[in-house]
C-alpha cells in the first residue's frame, strides 16, 4: 500500500513536469493463463502469445504518441499455471502496474477484481465473453473490451435474419459454455424473429482432436448426426469447446450453410479485416509479431489503447483520473471498425461492431442495416440498458 | 490532401474560360477518371497502380501526382498525354501528400512506418524522413510555407513541423482519427477533421492550441454516422465545406460563428473535394455511390452527379485551363 502511494505521488509529481523532465511511466500488466487450448482446425491453433501480442503492439502505439506527450508505457506479463492462485499473481502485478489487462476465466477474474478493489487497480477484461460479468457479477473496477456472448449471437442473428435464413437447426455441445452460447443464440432468435426448428445435443465423448484417418470417420458421422431434421435454412452450432462444429460444414445431411462456432463465425476481429484503415494495423501487427492478428489480440490491443487514449486526453498517468475519464461521457476509442467505440456506462462494456467471418474473408459487419436503436445502433447487440441486472460497485 | 485552396490561390488569373479539368482517383478500380467541367463528362479513364488515393496537380499544371499505396509509390501522370510517365520514391503505402508553394518539395504521409517522406520534385529524389505519430494521414502546408502539418490517425494529433529544420515544433491533440487538415488562406486558423471523433477542431497555429470546434447534428442520423473527412475553404475564408463520410452530406460552415448553416445531400460516403479555380463549383468524391457530386458554390446547391470508377477517393483540378481542352 505504501509503495503504491509512493508510486502515485511519484506519478503526480512527474505529471506536473511532463515533457520537461523524464516521461511519466505508465505500467500495464497482462495476466493470462499458461498454455493454449486445442482447436479442431490446425490453422486455428492459437499462438503462445495470443492476446499479449496485441497488448504489445498497443504499447508501441501508445509510446509513439507518448514521445509527444511525455508518457512512457511498459508491459509486464504474467501467466497463471494450473492450480496457481490468480489473486497472488494479480497482486504481484499490481505492485508496479496501475492497469491490468486480464485474459482469465470468469471466476478467476472476479476473484482478482475483488482482491484488487481497495488498491485502485483498473482491470480490463480482454478475454471473457460471459454475460454474468456484465450483469449480476459486474464490477466497477472491471472494464470489458471483449464482447459478450449475446453481442456475438445477436450479430450473427441479425445477419441471418437479414439474409432471410430464419429457420435454424441448433446443435449444442455438452459443455457449460456451449450451453451458455446456445442460450444467447435462442435469445437472438426470439429478438429478431427467427425460429429454431429443432435442437440437438452433440455429446463430448472424449477422444483426440488429431488422428491419422479422422476425416474418413467424420465424413460418415456428420451426415448421420444431422439427418431427419425438419426443414431449415441454416445450421447453427454452439461449440465453444471445439468438439464438433468445425466438422459440420460440407458434411451435413441436407446441403445447408453452417454458422455459429464454425462456418460463418461472429468475432470482434479477424486477420482478414481490411476495412476502415485496418490494413495498416494488420501490417504493424505482422511486422511486430510475425503472425496474423486474432480477435483476442485485438481485444487486448483495444484495452491498452483505451488506456493510452485516456492518458493522453487527461495528460495524466493517475489511475483514478484515467478511470474516471474512461467511464465518463467524453470517452471514445478508434479501433478500425468504422465507428467510434464507447462504453456502456451501466456495465462498463465496450460497444463495438462485430465481424462475421468465414476464415478467409469478412462476410459482413453487424449491426445490420435496419436494426434501429434510439441511442446507438451498437446497442442492438447484446443486453441493453433496460434489461441490465448490473449494479456497479 | 492538396489544398484545393492553395490551387485556387495559384489559379492563373489570366484565364477567364470555364472549362477546367478534374482528376479523380478511384481507389478500387485502380484508375483515374478525367472530368471536363464544361460538359461534366468523363473524357478519359487512365490506368494507374494499385489503390490510388491522394491526388494533386503539380504547381505548373503539367503533371498529376497520384499516390498508389499498394504499389508503395507515387505515379506521375503527364497532363498532356494523360498517361503515367514516371514514379516518385515515396516511402511505403503513401496516402496523402502536400507540396510547398514553389512546387519544389513534396511531403508524403507514409501510414505504414509512422514517417513523413520528403521528396525533391525536380530531381524526383528522396531527401529524408521525419518521424511522426502512429498512422500519419492528413498533410498540409502553411501559406507562408514555413510549417508543415501532419495529422496522425491513431496518435490523434496534428504535428507542426518546421519545414527548414524538418523538426516537430508542436503537437496538438485533437479528436479521434484526424484525417485532413486545411489552413485558412490568411493563416489565422488551421482546421482539422476527426473522422471517428465526429468533429472539426479549429487550431490557433501561433498558440498551437485548439480554440474551437465545429460539431454536426443531422436529424434522423446517429452521431456515429457523422464522420468528417475532407475540408474545402473558400478564398475569402468565410465559408468552409466539410465532407461527412457515411452521413452522405457536405456541411456548409460559417467560419465566423463556426456553426453549420446547411447540409447538402451528395452521394454515399463523401470523402474529398476540390474547387474549380474560379470557385464557381465544388466537386466531391462519393466512395460508395461511385460518383462525383457538383456543388454550385454561390447557390449552395448540388447540381449534378457524374459516374466515375469504383470507390472514388481524391480529386484535383488543374490550376488553369486544361491542356488539350479549350486552348
Amino acid at each position: 500500500m505504501i509503495r503504491w502511494l509512493l508510486g502515485l505521488i511519484g506519478l503526480a509529481f512527474a505529471a506536473t513536469q511532463a515533457l520537461a523532465a523524464d516521461p511519466v511511466e505508465i505500467g500495464v500488466g497482462y495476466l493470462g493463463v499458461a498454455g493454449t487450448r486445442s482447436t479442431l482446425s490446425l490453422v486455428e491453433q492459437p499462438a503462445e502469445n495470443d492476446g499479449v501480442a496485441g497488448a504489445r503492439l498497443a504499447i508501441e502505439d501508445n509510446n509513439t504518441t507518448g514521445k509527444f506527450t511525455g508518457q512512457r508505457f511498459t508491459l509486464e506479463e504474467r501467466r497463471i499455471k494450473e492450480g496457481e492462485d490468480p489473486v497472488q499473481a494479480a497482486t504481484a502485478l499490481a505492485a508496479k502496474n496501475g492497469f491490468i489487462i486480464a485474459d482469465l476465466p470468469a471466476d478467476a477474474l472476479l476473484k482478482v477484481a475483488d482482491a484488487l478493489r481497495d488498491r485502485g487497480t483498473l482491470l480490463f477484461n480482454a478475454g471473457a465473453i460471459d454475460e454474468r460479468l456484465r450483469e449480476a457479477d459486474c464490477r466497477a473496477n472491471v472494464i470489458h473490451a471483449a464482447p459478450t456472448r449475446s453481442m456475438l449471437a445477436d450479430a450473427l442473428g441479425q445477419y441471418l435474419v437479414w439474409k432471410k435464413w430464419s429457420r435454424w437447426l441448433l446443435v449444442v455441445g455438452s459443455h457449460d459454455e456451449d450451453k451458455l452460447y446456445a442460450d444467447a443464440i435462442r435469445r437472438a432468435a426470439a429478438r429478431f424473429g427467427a425460429k429454431i426448428v429443432q435442437e440437438r445435443t452433440f455429446e463430448d465423448t472424449g477422444g483426440a482432436r488429431r488422428t491419422d484417418s479422422g476425416v474418413t470417420l467424420i465424413q460418415r458421422q456428420m451426415p448421420v448426426f444431422t439427418q431427419s431434421a425438419p426443414a431449415y435454412d441454416v445450421l447453427v452450432a454452439a461449440d465453444e469447446s471445439e468438439v464438433f462444429a468445425a466438422y459440420l460444414p460440407y458434411r451435413s445431411w441436407d446441403p445447408r450453410p453452417v454458422a455459429g462456432s464454425a462456418g460463418l463465425v461472429p468475432r470482434s476481429w479477424d486477420a482478414a479485416q481490411d476495412q476502415w484503415g485496418a490494413t495498416q494495423m494488420q501490417n504493424r501487427f505482422m511486422k511486430l509479431n510475425a503472425r496474423r492478428m486474432t480477435a483476442l489480440d485485438m481485444q487486448a490491443w483495444t484495452a491498452v489503447r483505451m488506456i493510452g487514449e485516456a492518458t493522453s486526453r487527461t495528460n495524466s498517468g493517475d489511475v483514478r483520473k484515467v478511470a474516471d475519464f474512461i467511464k465518463g461521457p467524453d470517452f471514445s476509442v478508434a479501433a478500425f471498425k468504422g465507428t467510434r467505440l464507447t462504453l456502456r456506462d451501466w456495465n462498463l462494456q465496450l460497444r463495438q461492431p462485430i465481424l462475421l467471418v468465414d476464415g478467409r474473408m469478412v462476410v459482413s459487419v453487424s449491426p445490420q442495416e435496419g436494426f434501429l436503436h434510439q441511442v446507438s445502433e451498437l446497442d442492438t447487440l447484446g443486453y441493453d440498458r433496460p434489461e441490465s441486472k448490473c449494479k456497479l460497485k | 490532401m492538396f489544398g484545393a485552396a492553395s490551387l485556387v490561390a495559384l489559379a492563373l488569373a489570366a484565364t477567364p474560360a470555364h472549362a477546367f479539368v478534374a482528376y479523380v482517383s478511384n481507389e478500387k478500380s485502380n484508375t483515374v477518371s478525367v472530368i471536363d467541367t464544361d460538359s461534366w463528362t468523363v473524357t478519359k479513364t487512365i490506368k494507374v497502380g494499385q489503390r490510388p488515393r491522394g491526388i494533386e496537380f503539380t504547381r505548373d499544371g503539367k503533371f498529376v501526382m497520384v499516390a498508389v499505396g499498394d504499389d508503395d509509390t507515387i505515379q506521375l501522370i503527364d497532363a498532356n498525354k494523360q498517361t503515367v510517365v514516371d514514379t516518385l520514391p515515396s516511402g511505403p503505402d503513401p496516402e496523402l501528400f502536400t507540396q510547398d508553394a514553389a512546387g519544389k518539395t513534396l511531403y508524403v504521409a507514409n501510414e505504414n512506418d509512422n514517417t513523413v517522406t520528403v521528396i525533391d520534385l525536380e530531381k524526383r529524389a528522396r531527401l529524408g524522413d521525419i518521424q511522426v505519430g502512429v498512422e500519419p494521414e492528413g498533410m498540409t502546408i502553411s501559406p507562408d510555407g514555413k510549417t508543415l502539418i501532419n495529422t496522425s490517425e491513431t496518435t490523434n494529433m496534428a504535428h507542426f513541423i518546421d519545414t527548414a529544420s524538418r523538426q516537430i515544433v508542436a503537437n496538438v491533440l485533437v479528436d479521434a482519427r484526424p484525417r485532413f487538415a486545411e489552413y485558412k488562406h490568411d493563416a489565422s486558423e488551421l482546421w482539422v477533421s476527426s473522422e471517428i471523433g465526429g468533429s472539426v477542431s479549429i487550431v490557433d497555429p501561433g498558440k498551437h492550441a485548439v480554440i474551437g470546434k465545429v460539431t454536426f447534428e443531422i436529424p434522423g442520423l446517429r452521431k456515429e454516422a457523422i464522420q468528417p473527412v475532407g475540408i474545402g475553404m473558400t478564398k475569402d475564408d468565410k465559408t468552409a465545406f466539410v465532407a461527412l463520410g457515411p452521413a452522405n452530406r457536405i456541411a456548409v460552415v460559417d467560419t465566423a460563428t463556426r456553426k453549420v448553416t446547411k447540409y447538402l445531400l451528395v452521394g454515399q460516403r463523401v470523402w474529398h473535394m476540390a474547387f474549380t479555380p474560379d470557385e464557381k463549383y465544388l466537386l466531391t468524391t462519393n466512395g460508395v455511390s461511385n460518383d462525383v457530386s457538383v456543388i454550385d458554390v454561390a447557390a449552395q446547391k448540388v447540381i449534378k452527379s457524374i459516374q466515375v470508377g469504383e470507390l472514388p477517393w481524391g480529386i484535383t483540378i488543374a490550376p488553369g485551363i486544361a491542356p488539350g481542352i479549350a486552348r
